[in-house]
């Protein structure tokens, strides 16, 4: 059981890393909203990887909880940003246009 | 000679923005080699059944027997009120932003008719989610999810408005969750019972009645951040004859071709 | 039966829904709820003061099961300045805003950001924090973006990202602090963290992880680079509620995660690097102020350096032994905090009328603006000298403290820190109160425009004038909440 909370909530661990690294590295707007979302999927990930109690005892419901949450919370931030930045190329084009 | 120069400071500068992706990367390995040592070491702390055991225990007073129901709509059931909030936040967001983009053109005869089976398809198995939530996996996150799915499908084909009612009764069908929630804690708190403590006996039906306006209000709120701006305001509002074809959410009468553009 | 905990958040979380709804209505709901908010605020400051410490577990269930609220001396103290400050900008706001597009999307992010306030500086529980923050972030990037003109839909895209790249890191602490103590409450939190010291690379992991996030949010130097274009081009009554409230919020957040849970796992090494990081922020940003060409920019770059004065604190407080000296250092941080959030929001909204009246901001061409709007100008000149920390003003008293107790404890370079941000702060303020004076003739009116001046003034004569000569409440306020919890590390 602790090894596959492990392997599961590491695997977590590594994506969180990759995202923080393609957040920082990379500079197109589409590519920095993407790596947030990678980074957040490896904390759910952590979180559900400690959720886990085996095949005998069912899954602890409060982690599982905290992910949906965190799942609503994450897609209402990137339907915001995804917007702002949507609303910035126009402003852009029509700089340019000018 | 300039553009020579100007070409070797390009690439001296593409190197340093080389080296130093290549030192993020590092030192980000490094970050993530600490973590997982840590969260090897916070694994072994012996925490182990964490808030399991309790959560279960605790469950029949609940009114629902899913557990992950029971967390999200009573054990912590301000969180998710509060997460409604933040959905709500981000379409208010997107609305100041500006009008909606103008949709796409009507869909052929094939693509509608397969929208007019999977819209309903989509809206019942929306319901039959949100009920099963009570004692099985499901939920209004779920069945909101599918709802807006829907609306994503019918703007898909052609509804600039993704199937949606007019401006005023959207901004009604988007506060259902907050309000109805706030409204039912405030309520409990006035009768004495406290801010969302649920009497066992009604739980039930109270959490039943938040989820259903949390469904429409999720539903909604999805479909008309995809629409992705303020509802059309009334002068642009399509003729009458229009606006039938495109409330339905069944485009099957719809069966014109697309006008090509 | 009815809890002025819960109504602080209920009340401008059922407002939101009713502007969202009604939107033809907005401006008279919007004011209805901002009033009844700052009265459950007030009724909240009642409360707190004759009964100490209030703590609430909603649902009625087991307090590691449920989500706690709960408001002590420091909380109270806060939720409190944040209201008044709401309720100035509120009033402000009905006049500041015409279009009708641009009131019907204000209203309902602006009493939404506030529920997230309130519900930030009452929550005890971690993962409702993460909500509260993130629907604190989402709300205030919406609203900075409000002008819609391209800088500042760009500062404030780039607001959100950097905002949710710390809310993510401080969700990975939680997770983190739930795998190794197996609960998320505040208070039974703290009691685990400290009867385990075996687990320390753990319970500082977490402490990293949620303390980088949260200074991303607060504008530490040198995590500010968002701060001053987010900040400048927002409308002016959103500059306030940002560069007086929400910065405030990640603050906040760090001391109460600093003080309460992670105080056992924290030594003088731990308290010097934000400490120094913020008397860089100090110097830097009050220098970038001195040399800032529009006056919105002086003041989001002035938020940078007063954010950098807090974090002096924490080595401070780490030296000093539990007991009245202490108490006074708390008191100190708390009478910063508080005056800075009334100051810097009169200053703000004081810039937005001399904006909207002159047409820009650009203080080299501010001549006669004094005679124009003199209300506004003296408005501004004393919400300045709060920022320098003159006597009367909060600040001075808050400075005084700092430098003493930096003194006491042997830290003696701190105060060289205070003393030059403080000269170049009046550098700053006077440069603009000497460009404001032309040589037109004296005013006829003292007011030109109630609905606006008076809110921005009375915010800046707060900071001044109640603040400086009332200040003792505080350390009442405090005291109280110090005496109901019992605990020796917390506040």
């Amino acid at each position: 059981m602790l090894t596959a909370q492990f392997l599961y909530g590491g695997a977590g661990l590594v994506l969180f890393a990759l995202g923080l690294w393609s957040f920082l590295v990379h500079e197109p707007l589409l590519r920095k909203i993407i790596a947030l979302n990678i980074t957040g999927a490896g904390v759910f990930h952590v979180l559900i990887a400690i959720a886990y109690r085996g095949d005998v005892a069912p899954p602890d419901p409060v982690p599982h909880a905290l992910v949906l949450t965190g799942i609503v919370v994450a897609v209402s931030a990137t339907a915001l940003a995804l917007m702002l930045g949507a609303r910035l190329q126009d402003a852009e084009e029509e700089d340019r246009r000018r | 000679m300039t553009s020579m120069t100007r070409a070797r400071r390009a690439a001296r500068s593409a190197e340093r923005n080389r080296d130093l992706s290549l030192l993020v990367a590092v030192l980000l390995a490094l970050l993530g080699a600490a973590l997982t040592v840590v969260y090897f070491m916070a694994l072994q702390a012996g925490a182990a059944p964490r808030l399991a055991d309790l959560a279960y225990e605790r469950l029949p007073g609940t009114g629902v027997q899913n557990p992950v129901t029971a967390v999200l709509l009573n054990y912590r059931a301000y969180d998710t009120l509060m997460e409604l909030a933040v959905l709500l936040a981000a379409l208010l967001g997107i609305w100041s932003l500006g009008p909606a983009a103008p949709g796409f053109q009507r869909s052929g005869a094939v693509l509608a008719g397969m929208v007019s089976w999977v819209v309903p398809l989509l809206i019942v198995t929306g319901g039959y989610l949100l009920w099963v939530g009570g004692y099985a996996p499901g939920g209004a996150f779920q069945a909101g999810a599918l709802l807006g799915a829907a609306g994503v499908i019918v703007r898909l084909a052609g509804d600039p408005r993704a199937g949606l009612p007019g401006e005023a009764a959207q901004r009604w069908l988007l506060v259902a969750g907050v309000l109805v929630f706030t409204l039912v804690g405030l309520g409990l708190m006035v009768f004495g019972a406290g801010f969302l403590t649920y009497p066992p006996k009604i739980a039930k039906w109270l959490i039943l009645a938040i989820e259903m306006a949390a469904t429409v209000a999720i539903g909604v709120a999805l479909a008309a951040a995809y629409v992705g701006g303020r509802p059309p305001g009334p002068q642009a509002r399509p003729t009458a004859e229009d606006e039938d074809a495109l409330s339905a959410t069944e485009p099957a009468a719809e069966n014109t071709p697309a006008p090509s553009p | 039966m009815t809890d002025p905990l819960v109504l602080c958040i209920a009340l401008p979380l059922v407002g939101a829904m009713l502007v969202t709804a009604l939107p033809r209505w907005s401006v008279r709901l919007g004011i209805v709820s901002a009033l009844a908010t700052a009265g459950a605020a007030v009724a909240l400051t009642a409360a707190v003061w004759q009964q100490g410490t209030l703590h609430l577990i909603l649902g009625g269930w087991d307090a590691q099961l449920a989500i706690a609220l709960r408001a002590d001396g420091l909380a109270t103290a806060l939720v409190l300045m944040a209201n008044l400050v709401g309720l100035g900008i509120s009033v402000y706001a009905t006049g500041y805003f015409h279009d009708r597009l641009r009131v019907r999307s204000f209203w309902p992010l602006w009493l939404l950001l506030w529920a997230a306030l309130n519900g930030l500086f009452l929550a005890g529980d971690l993962f409702n924090l993460y909500v509260m923050l993130e629907l604190l972030g989402i709300a205030a990037a919406a609203l900075g973006a409000l002008t819609g003109n391209r800088d500042a839909v760009a500062a404030n895209l780039r607001y959100l990202l950097v905002g949710l790249l710390g809310s993510i890191s401080y969700l990975l602490g939680v997770a983190l602090l739930y795998t190794a103590h197996g609960t998320l409450d505040l208070g039974l939190l703290a009691q685990r963290i400290a009867a385990a010291p075996e687990l320390f690379a753990v319970n500082a992991a977490a402490m990293a992880l949620m303390v980088a996030g949260l200074a991303l949010k607060a504008a530490l130097f040198p995590l500010h680079f968002w701060l001053p274009p987010a900040h400048a081009n927002a409308p002016a009554p959103v500059s306030a509620a940002l560069s007086a409230l929400v910065v405030k919020a990640a603050f906040y957040l760090i001391l109460r995660l600093w003080l309460d849970l992670f105080w056992p796992i924290t030594g003088m090494a731990a308290a010097m690097l934000p400490a120094l990081l913020g008397a860089v922020a100090v110097l830097w940003g009050s220098w970038r102020a001195l040399r800032a060409e529009r006056l919105k920019l002086l003041a989001a770059y002035s938020t940078v350096a007063q954010i950098g004065y807090l974090f002096l604190f924490l080595p401070l407080l780490t030296a000093t032994p539990p007991g009245p000296a202490r108490d006074d250092l708390l008191a100190a941080l708390l009478l910063m905090a508080v005056t800075h959030g009334f100051a810097k929001a009169g200053f703000f909204l004081a810039a937005g009328l001399v904006q909207t009246n002159a047409g820009h901001d650009r203080i080299d061409d501010l001549g006669g603006t004094a005679q124009r709007l003199p209300a506004t100008t003296f408005a501004i000149a004393l919400s300045g000298s709060a920022l320098i920390g003159l006597p009367p003003s909060g600040s001075f008293i808050g400075k005084w403290l700092l430098m003493q107790g930096a003194i006491a404890t042997g830290q003696w370079w701190w105060v060289i820190v205070v003393t030059t941000g403080s000269l170049l702060a009046s550098a700053y303020v006077f440069r603009v109160l000497s460009r404001a004076f032309g040589l037109e003739p004296t005013p006829l009116k003292f007011i030109t425009d109630a609905r606006a001046e008076v809110p921005a003034l009375t915010l800046a004569l707060i900071s001044v004038a109640v603040l400086g000569l009332a200040s003792g409440p505080l350390w009442t306020l405090l005291g109280l909440s110090a005496a109901g919890s019992g605990t020796g590390g917390g506040v």
